[in-house]
């Protein structure tokens, strides 16, 4: 009996990662991608003119997006090599459940980059990001979910045209901006020491979007491959 | 176990296949031959389940085309692209399929796959350090790892030396040999012609020639082949 749509999908979120592992071509680029942006955004910041903690938000998420942006690109990459895809369509298995799974493995792809990130945002700048590591976390794994939904919707709307690598970040980072915003938000207040009250309104938006676009996303995904 | 009605699948303005109309029972080989843009993989495409046809009807093994997942799991389908991952090994790719078509014991069915295939003493080599002919002999075993009642080929000599086509070649007959139904394209009429039990050639998206058993000739079929491609007969 062929596997649900969710053994499915770790099975495929496995295998991506499996790749990604031995290769780590994506990661280590997306890591140094990371890394330079702090160290540049670091040597054109004048701490006179801005403080740490209202600049380091608005970094650590433009690194995000952007660093995300080349995991994303490379998730149905893959597959369009010796059209591995056709191996994955031609399953019994349902289309949501490739979504799913390069969503998952994106995820992990993601968290792994901001795991790298955020002691470089706190070094570099001084604030007092892992002191709340709890809340840091919740917020960047809702803000990843939503990056990730809509990334890997459009990695796979683009990995069939010849401008893809344009077409990704152009078609994402609109979609980008709902998920970026809050998480910026949050950051701040949670960097500024704000009571907890403030950071909860913009948790909530976040998680509202993750179920709009994680919803949205897995239906509108079968229509994306088909030919 | 193979019927198409009317098929014809159109791109946008353009009709890529027109009018197909042909039947096989299980153990049959149907050879596609034709040109570049004939149509040939389109057909297999639609019959694989992965495009829709825009008017006829059809059934592979029972089910209804499009078909849907029960549908996929009664075909294998090979195409000149490997349809591998070449970060992962020969036993990674066979094993992953298994899972995927809800084999039972994946393990065991990859071991035993890469033997009939002779690949058991590279079965943990990435796939890209394979030779074209051993990424072959992996993907055949990846398509046919759930016994698929049918198979479709598309173009799977390609690229082979004549080690690999014989070796690719008497797999081939033994799917046959097993009552499993083979739809192959192939632009090597000898090749082809060495499996099958009816032979098509495919032009501008029609199948303008059908013949089935004895009518086949060997002997003559490259001329008639040249006859209807190249002066359209």
């Amino acid at each position: 009996m062929a596997p649900s749509t969710l053994s499915a999908a770790f099975l495929i979120a496995r295998k991506d990662l499996a790749i990604e592992f031995r290769t780590r071509t994506a990661f280590f680029s997306a890591a140094v991608f990371a890394l330079l942006g702090i160290v540049i955004f670091y040597f054109a910041w004048d701490p006179t003119a801005v403080a740490s903690i209202d600049l380091a938000p608005g970094v650590l998420w433009a690194i995000f997006t952007f660093s995300g942006l080349l995991g994303l690109q490379r998730s149905f990459g893959i597959e369009q090599a010796d059209r591995a895809i056709d191996a994955l369509l031609g399953a019994p298995i349902t289309r949501e459940s490739i979504y799913l799974g390069k969503a998952m493995a994106n995820l992990v792809f993601v968290a792994a980059v901001q795991v790298i990130a955020i002691p470089a945002v706190q070094l570099f700048y001084g604030v007092p990001l892992l002191e709340n590591a709890a809340l840091l976390a919740l917020i960047a794994l809702l803000a990843a979910i939503g990056l990730v939904a809509v990334g890997t919707l459009f990695s796979a709307m683009a990995v069939n045209t010849k401008l893809a690598e344009m077409l990704l970040p152009v078609l994402s980072l609109l979609f980008f901006v709902p998920v970026v915003i809050p998480a910026a938000q949050a950051t701040a207040r949670l960097i500024a020491g704000r009571p907890g009250s403030e950071i909860v309104g913009w948790l909530k938006l976040l998680v509202a979007f993750d179920i709009v676009f994680v919803a949205a996303c897995t239906l509108a995904f079968p229509f994306t491959i088909e030919e | 176990m193979i019927t198409a009605q009317g098929l014809s699948r159109r791109f946008g303005g353009r009709t890529a296949v027109h009018d197909v109309t042909f039947s096989l029972a299980a153990g049959d080989v149907l050879a596609i031959f034709g040109p570049n843009g004939a149509g040939k993989t389109t057909l297999l495409r639609m019959l694989a389940g992965l495009l829709k046809p825009s008017e006829g009807t059809g059934s592979v093994a029972g089910v209804a085309l499009p078909g849907g997942a029960e549908l996929r799991a009664a075909i294998g389908y090979i195409s000149h692209a490997s349809m591998l991952y070449g970060a992962l090994s020969a036993r990674e790719n066979i094993e992953l399929a298994a899972k995927l078509f809800g084999v039972r014991d994946p393990r065991g069915i990859s071991t035993r796959a890469l033997e009939r295939m002779e690949l058991h003493d590279r079965a943990d080599t990435p796939v890209r350090l394979l030779s074209r002919g051993m990424q072959q002999r992996v993907s055949i075993a990846r398509a046919t790892v759930h016994d698929p009642l049918v198979v479709l080929l598309d173009e799977p000599f390609t690229g082979l030396d004549d080690s690999g086509s014989a070796a690719l070649g008497a797999h081939l007959a033994m799917l046959r040999a097993t009552g499993t139904t083979l739809v192959l394209v192939t632009h090597s009429i000898a090749e082809g012609l060495a499996l099958a039990t009816h032979a098509a050639i495919m032009r501008d998206g029609a199948l303008v020639r059908l013949e089935k058993g004895e009518a086949i000739d060997p002997a003559t079929y490259l001329t008639v082949y040249r006859e209807h491609v190249t002066h359209g007969a």
